[in-house]
């Protein structure tokens, strides 16, 4: 059912293919992203973001394959696509020589809204983003948050229903950095759909709903936060004792219940690998009958760092430079 | 942050096309951009406000005894070739400029926006006008300080110089091309250059054409510009309509009807 399908995904991408010469930039993209929802594409620099995003936003036309945002061809229909999309890209899409109130009352006028309304419409966006007293000021005096800020706000002049943003807070302190994260939340309370880049893993970790892993032109993973940890393994357990004499005790009671032999010790922290978590009470009522005293318990969550790591079998690092597109 | 529900992408009533009056309205505000940009760096005024000036001296005082026998009457011939020569070459800076503008990050946001393709370079062309405008004021007051009394009266000078901004206009969709398949500003300047140099001196801007062989006489009599000068001396001069305003009308009609979907598709195609 169409109708059902343009509720549900705010961007439905198919074998999206685009080729730059011999640089095939992106080589077969698959994304589907619910409604109301903050969707990450993760990936190092040169991955194909970018070049996807551009697609997605009308700003470039696919060689190969199809984007529909809330049901709309990106190709077909661009003019209509235009006004469902707010687009803040990787580097600040301001004018550099107005003001910032300049900025946005043009680019309302652009929207058609009147003189009078651009005016109100940008007093008010500048209050919303904590601009207001930098609002006279040419933009060349602003900082790279600011920048940031002001460039996401002309974004929403529209209250367009899905945002595109790619790498939102790249190069950004992380206190600015923090502040974006709030902004980026709370727009998806107000029942926008976000779709975020970032080859930052705790912000992909920090902010996404779901997250497709891209790399070299493909998505080579997708699904929930959770998913994605899931699918490199289990979390660690990690206990510290009150007293470290007991320690050959207390490595073998974790091998026998928690019925693994991967037990390690190390500057002070035992740590095993935790598949059943329920399995982890029985332990401590062990310990515990057993006078071993525990002055730390903690559990280790697989990081992205690691996801991505295993599934794309290079570190981050490895990726070549000047792939950036 | 906005306490209004978005409305659902689904539930949106939108066309897939922007009307006239939205395109006439988005090329009036990428208009207003460009004047504040004008506004905040007014320096880039200068070659429209010193050229019109040091040309008219230098020319008038450096040909009129030799060509008309004294200033006098050499002024009602030159006035209106340095017009067109000014503003002509004023309107590359138009497409220099808008190379300047489109190297800059907010150009995509321009296309990204739900507006009319053509706005952001119509407006970039309309507000050149307004520099052409300066110019023309300059060349004409500065004609009139060195004793130019064109015979038509202020509503001859007034048609003439219209008519001069309106031909700059449609000739800068030429080099806004060139803008737009450029890589660099300074590229744009060198093409732009290059055609203009011929164009504005083989014409019968300076000379009458009388004096010249007659192979460069048969270049400067299908030149446009030529047409475009003769038809502004006869409409600062004489006051009247001729042949030659109809056919310099009929040329620009025809570059504007070549260049501005050219121009448009390839700042389209440009990412």
């Amino acid at each position: 059912m169409i109708h059902s399908q343009t509720e549900e995904f705010a961007v439905e991408a198919t074998s999206l293919v685009k080729t730059f010469g011999d640089n095939k930039a992106v080589a077969g993209v698959d994304l589907k992203v619910p409604t109301g929802t903050i969707y990450g594409v993760l990936g190092p620099n040169g991955a194909g973001k970018t070049t996807t995003i551009n697609m997605l936003t009308t700003l470039l036309r696919p060689d190969k394959g199809t984007a529909k945002i809330f049901g709309h061809d990106v190709v077909g229909e661009a003019q209509l696509v235009r006004q469902l999309i707010g687009v803040t890209g990787q580097y600040a899409s301001v004018d550099e020589t107005l003001s910032a109130t300049e900025n946005l009352v043009i680019f309302s006028r652009l929207l058609g809204l009147s003189k009078k309304e651009a005016k109100k419409k940008a007093a008010d966006l500048l209050e919303e983003f904590g601009l207001t007293e930098a609002s006279k000021r040419p933009l060349a005096k602003f900082s790279g948050g600011m920048r940031r800020r002001l460039d996401l706000a002309a974004s929403l002049i529209a209250q367009p229903p899905l945002i595109f943003l790619d790498e939102p807070t790249t190069g950004l302190d992380p206190r600015t950095r923090t502040q974006m994260w709030q902004t980026i939340r709370r727009l998806v309370s107000s029942g926008s759909t976000v779709l975020l880049t970032t080859q930052y893993l705790d912000e992909a970790d920090q902010l996404a709903d779901r997250i497709a892993v891209i790399d070299q032109g493909k998505v080579v993973a997708e699904g929930t936060t959770s998913e994605l940890k899931a699918s490199i393994g289990t979390s660690a357990l990690q206990l510290r004792l009150a007293d470290s004499k007991k320690t050959a005790d207390a490595v073998a009671m974790v091998k026998t219940v928690l019925k693994t032999s991967a037990v390690t010790f190390e500057g002070g922290l035992i740590t095993a690998p935790m598949s059943n978590p329920d399995v982890v009470t029985d332990l401590l009522v062990k310990f515990r009958s057993n006078s071993i005293h525990l002055s730390e318990v903690s559990v280790q969550k697989p990081t992205l760092d690691e996801v991505f790591l295993t599934i794309t079998g290079h570190g981050v690092e490895d990726n070549k430079e000047g792939e950036t597109v | 942050m906005t306490t209004a529900v978005i409305v659902p992408g689904a539930d949106r009533n939108l066309k897939n096309r922007t009307s006239l009056k939205q395109s006439v309205q988005n090329s009036f505000t990428m208009a207003y951009r460009g004047l504040l940009k004008i506004k905040r760096t007014p320096e880039q005024l200068f070659d429209v406000t010193l050229q019109p000036i040091l040309f008219t001296l230098m020319f008038t005082y450096l040909f009129g005894g030799a060509i008309s026998g004294n200033i006098a009457s050499y002024l009602p011939i030159i006035i209106p070739g340095i017009l067109i020569q000014t503003v002509i070459t004023t309107s590359v800076v138009t497409g220099v400029q808008l190379r300047e503008d489109m190297n800059k990050g907010v150009f995509a946001r321009f296309k990204s926006l739900p507006i009319a393709r053509i706005a952001p370079l119509a407006g970039a062309l309309l507000a050149g006008t307004v520099r052409y405008g300066i110019a023309t004021v300059l060349t004409f007051a500065m004609g009139y300080i060195m004793g130019y009394r064109p015979g038509a009266g202020i509503g001859g000078v007034i048609a003439g110089g219209l008519l001069t901004i309106l031909f700059a206009w449609c000739i800068s969709w030429i080099f806004a091309f060139f803008g737009v398949i450029a890589r660099t500003a300074s590229s744009v300047q060198g093409i732009s250059l290059l055609v203009l140099f011929p164009l504005t001196f083989l014409s019968n801007a300076f000379v009458p054409v009388n004096t010249l062989p007659q192979w460069l006489q048969w270049f400067v009599s299908i030149n446009p510009l030529s047409h475009l000068i003769s038809a502004v001396r006869d409409l600062a001069n004489a006051g009247t309509i001729g042949q030659d305003f109809w056919l310099s009308l009929l040329g620009v009609i025809v570059v504007v009807a070549i260049f501005a979907p050219l121009t448009v598709r390839a700042y389209m195609r440009k990412a």
